[in-house]
């Protein structure tokens, strides 16, 4: 099942025209962005730091307003369900894990116990059974991604936006969190924005690479990855991901020279 | 060191020190021969305080019913301005500079006042207590409340959270440990306030707190008693530390940073 074919032809899940955001110090974040995300689709935006990507990924989760331009959403004008994954693992200290995974269903004002079989299927889908009464302080760095990536998915979002959320990890964690990542999208195919500076990253996972430049951010180039899915860790190894990956490096490279 | 080794510790070193002070005093006192008007021997404050004992805790129990209203009072009041503050940036702007002014308004300057305009003893004195008390739980509550973790506010907006799910679910428990380390605080501010309001008052001779007792015994020249005196009212303090340390662990022990246990 190749769907590289069906990125942005499909029914595009939001739109983004002409976008711009200029911080109030004058920095140029953002310049002239235009990009039509498809529905199902797993979108990359890579970059190094200072393109104004995390910033895109704000705007589309309209947590910060474009200076110019705006963002169209395809079937009717509503923007859809949105979960978020931050850089950090953001959780609330003070609440156990089930408890933070229940946050955005109480924010919707669900009952706890309606919200129960919902909450032990997604903790079970990213590896935190057993784990429900714990508290953030007693889970390793990975674990805590998880209960994040676990409170972003509760509600089953259509559009999953992720800023860099394994950068702090060490790589065998992220490569285990990358696997179930995939798997997970592979089963329920929400569209996925993912933000990262990894090459690596992006071509294991991704459907499509939006390559931007630094200062002001710009998208430099729109890339297809065509490597099939399903794809497990096996595809780390292989000679079709080794020259996706040295592609990718390349027009990062030409990007920002 | 184990953790039980260290707990021993935390108890057996301090009550090393706490023994050789007493015996220090006790012989600097015979064998100086220091008369007990000047200063008494550790054994006679001790008998002073078991004879006097009823008379004490009664008027002990005087000001720790001042200093209890009064912190209740700082509580209410300061962290209800507290939220207040959080809601509105124009009120928080406004009226903490008012409270800044009653914090660095000396006590024994304006207990006179309060205890002329307020009839009710025991609410002119719980009042001055109160005064004494109430800013850092207003301070630190405040910096509480605005410290909540951004990328949870921003979840939280994401979300389409309601200021009051906000405020119930993400900032009061982000506060709780700031809170509480303003309420430490203002523990002993509170007694502090409450000795000093009785000390201002007592010369009316109406006022039966303990302060009111070292007052009335200092003018007798019943130094043995005013130690008596003394010592009760360190005991509170450190009881009312105690206390409210041990509620900080019951309320954020089992998250907070602060509260957990080392290990190197």
């Amino acid at each position: 099942m190749s769907l590289a074919g069906s990125r942005a032809e499909a029914a595009p899940l939001f739109t983004l025209e002409n976008i711009s955001r200029r911080f109030r110090n004058g920095t140029e974040a953002l310049v002239g962005v235009d990009l039509t995300v498809g529905r199902q689709s797993f979108v990359s935006l890579l970059g190094p730091s200072g393109c104004g990507k995390s910033t895109l990924l704000r705007i589309i989760a309209g947590l910060s307003e474009p200076t110019t331009g705006r963002i169209r959403w395809g079937a009717g004008s509503n923007a859809p369900h949105i979960g978020f994954v931050f850089q950090e693992p953001t959780l609330m200290p003070w609440a156990t894990v089930a408890e933070n995974v229940f946050l955005p269903l109480r924010l919707a004002s669900q009952r706890r116990d309606a919200a129960a079989s919902r909450i032990s299927e997604t903790l079970t889908a990213l590896g935190l059974a057993g784990f429900e009464g714990a508290y953030p302080r007693e889970l390793s760095g990975g674990m805590r991604m998880r209960v994040s990536i676990a409170r972003a998915l509760v509600t089953n979002p259509e559009l999953l936006l992720l800023d860099e959320p394994f950068a702090a990890l060490d790589e065998i964690t992220r490569f285990k969190l990358n696997e179930d990542l995939l798997r997970l999208w592979q089963q329920h195919r929400w569209t996925v924005v993912f933000v990262t500076h990894s090459v690596f990253e992006s071509v294991f996972l991704a459907d499509r690479i939006v390559v931007m430049t630094p200062r002001p951010g710009r998208i430099a180039r729109d890339h297809a990855i065509t490597l099939p899915y399903p794809r497990d860790g096996a595809l780390r190894t292989s000679a079709a991901y080794a020259e996706e990956c040295r592609t990718v490096s390349t027009l990062l490279q030409e990007a920002m020279s | 060191m184990s953790v039980n080794g260290q707990r021993v510790a935390e108890i057996v070193a301090p009550a090393i020190v706490g023994v050789i002070f007493v015996a220090a005093w006790d012989t600097v006192v015979r064998i100086g021969h220091i008369p007990p008007y000047v200063l008494p021997g550790p054994l006679l404050v001790a008998k002073t305080l078991w004879h006097d004992g009823p008379l004490l805790l009664t008027s002990l129990l005087f000001t720790l019913r001042i200093t209890a209203a009064a912190l209740l009072a700082a509580v209410v009041v300061g962290g209800g301005l507290a939220i207040l503050f959080a809601q509105s940036r124009i009120l928080e702007i406004s009226l903490f500079p008012y409270a800044v002014i009653l914090q660095v308004t000396p006590i024994v300057a304006i207990a006179p006042l309060i205890i002329i305009w307020v009839n009710d003893p025991f609410v002119a004195l719980a009042m001055c207590a109160w005064l004494a008390a109430f800013f850092p739980i207003v301070a630190n509550t405040t910096l509480g409340l605005n410290s909540a973790d951004r990328n949870l506010r921003d979840l939280f907006r994401l979300y389409g959270a309601s200021r009051w799910q906000e405020l119930v679910h993400l900032r009061i428990p982000a506060a709780l440990p700031y809170f509480l380390a303003g309420l430490r605080i203002s523990g002993g501010l509170a007694l502090i306030g409450a000795v000093v309001a009785e000390f201002v008052a007592s010369s009316g001779g109406t006022y039966t707190g303990l302060a009111a007792r070292i007052a009335e015994a200092g003018y007798r020249l019943q130094i043995p008693r005013m130690f008596a005196a003394l010592l009760l009212l360190s005991l509170a303090g450190i009881a009312i530390f105690g206390a409210l340390s041990w509620l900080t662990r019951w309320l954020i022990g089992h998250w907070h940073e602060s509260a957990l246990p080392r290990e190197d």
